[in-house]
């Protein structure tokens, strides 16, 4: 006897992205250092042309990675390959999917396709994550299908800044959303420009319904800590690790620190003789067209 | 006195897990280093992933205290990857690998036997000893194959076996931890934990 089988379900979408928790996800532009991660503990690698940093010095219209780079890091390791496609580029999300990719991240840190609308992503069978910077951000995203959220942060800065405000501010409104009344679940909905099933989720589970990671300047292994004690449930790391000096070892060590991130001892063992971190960016400098985290909305 | 389960902790569906066996009547504990396993009753080995999750065992010494926890008879549930860990011979689908494990259960774990994410899906399927289908919840799943008798085969779909019990260590390839239903962790518990 045998049933129906279901595949691209809500729950298995949500379901791999929990397997994912207490995890580091590694930017990685081609196959050797897809290895270099995976060896390293990497829970998913994601597969792309540039590494923030170098997306933000050389400038240009930033795409969705070349196909045959894509395949060349799916045929060296088998931990779960992501991509990212275009804000609003449903095409490129078809042909990310296509190619059999595990997970897309519909991403700020390429040139955005779309300035009014993200992808639907309720019509892929692959799951999404979508960066946001408050709870309504996020809300719009998981309405809009997204299976796991992470920070914006500013990307391809080395500096955690963002990404702590990000977290901060989506962790706290969550918070409020718990102790506001029911009467009033409405009205914040209309006000906040999410959807009220979604606003009551979060009122009454006091969480989103999808897991919440980090990403966007996490360079050290005390960021990617600082993160998790914060609350997030994992961590991507772009730029941080192959712009390092010694990026095998600095993996490793995030990695390791992210899997014991209430130990202070091991993170500070970890975090000895790592070599130099990346060079790093003051938001500051940053004129406002260049900053990645107002992309989307 | 309620059971008192120790859930590894480095990485993976590990909340999860916890709030079932809350809800099934245990008591909890993360897994992170040695000393957490002090007093547990039976382990859960949650799904995550397996490369990582091997890393991080051997890292954190975690591998021989498990091993000796399973030679002193307290059971051992992998779920998913956690499946993969406990195995004695792991493969991959489309990739040659070689990846050392806990090697706790005579069984040969195919990683990523239905394919990758696209491929992951939902079915009913049927555990003996459970009255009713079970909601099978398959993540880039494994595929079980036993390589000794003792290796009891408790649930397949149409390509293979999907749970598998070698006494007190006990293998599944979904995650029942994702559903609503109880019933794989209360079987956990009464037969493997309170039975044993």
């Amino acid at each position: 006897m045998s049933f129906v089988r279901d595949d691209g379900t809500w729950k298995v979408k949500t379901g791999h992205a929990r397997m994912l928790k207490g995890g580091v996800i590694m930017d990685v532009i081609n196959a050797e250092q897809a290895m270099i991660a995976q060896e390293a503990g990497a829970v998913a690698v994601m597969a792309l042309e540039r590494v923030p940093a170098d997306i933000r010095t050389q400038g240009g219209v930033a795409r969705m990675s070349d196909p045959e780079m894509i395949k060349g890091i799916q045929e060296v390791v088998t931990i779960p390959v992501m991509a990212k496609c275009r804000i609003g580029h449903f095409v490129e999300a078809q042909v990310l999917q296509a190619l059999d990719i595990d997970f897309i991240d519909e991403s700020e840190v390429l040139t955005p396709a779309d300035e009014a609308n993200h992808v639907n992503k309720w019509n892929y069978k692959v799951p999404f994550v979508c960066g946001a910077t408050v709870l309504e951000e996020a809300l719009r995203r998981i309405a809009e299908g997204a299976a796991m959220i992470r920070t914006k942060g500013e990307a391809g800065t080395g500096n955690v800044v963002e990404a702590v405000r990000h977290a901060r501010s989506v962790l706290g409104e969550i918070r409020r959303l718990q102790s506001t009344p029911f009467e009033e679940l409405m009205s914040m909905a209309k006000v906040m420009g999410a959807p009220y099933e979604l606003v009551k989720y979060v009122h009454e589970n006091g969480k989103l319904p999808v897991v919440n990671f980090a990403a966007g300047g996490i360079a050290t292994p005390s960021d990617a800590a600082l993160m998790m004690q914060l609350g997030l449930d994992g961590v991507f790391v772009g730029s941080g690790i192959f712009k390092s000096g010694n990026p095998a070892i600095r993996a490793k060590a995030i990695v390791e620190a992210v899997s014991q991130f209430n130990n202070p001892e091991v993170i500070a063992r970890v975090s000895t003789g790592l070599g130099e971190a990346m060079v790093g960016i003051n938001i500051s400098t940053i004129p406002e067209s260049e900053r990645m985290a107002d992309r989307g909305w | 006195m309620k059971p008192h389960i120790g859930v590894l902790a480095l990485q993976g569906g590990v909340a999860e897990h916890m709030d079932m066996l809350d809800t099934v009547g245990c008591t909890t504990v993360g897994v992170r280093c040695p000393s957490d396993l002090r007093g547990i009753k039976g382990l859960v080995m949650p799904g995550g992933e397996s490369t990582a999750l091997i890393k991080l065992l051997i890292r954190w010494d975690l591998v021989s205290p498990i091993r000796e926890l399973a030679g002193a008879g307290i059971p051992i549930w992998g779920t998913c990857a956690g499946s993969v860990l406990l195995s004695s011979e792991i493969s991959e689908k489309s990739h040659r690998i070689n990846q050392p494990s806990l090697e706790l259960a005579p069984v040969r774990a195919e990683r990523n036997s239905f394919g990758r994410q696209a491929a992951s899906f939902q079915e009913d399927i049927i555990i003996s000893g459970l009255d009713k289908p079970f909601p099978g919840v398959f993540i880039r799943a494994p595929l079980l194959f036993p390589l000794s008798d003792s290796a009891e085969v408790i649930c397949s779909v149409s390509e293979g076996a999907v749970f598998v019990r070698c006494g007190n260590i006990w293998l599944c390839s979904f995650h029942p931890e994702l559903t609503d239903d109880t019933r794989v962790h209360r079987m956990f518990i009464e037969e493997a934990v309170i039975g044993s």
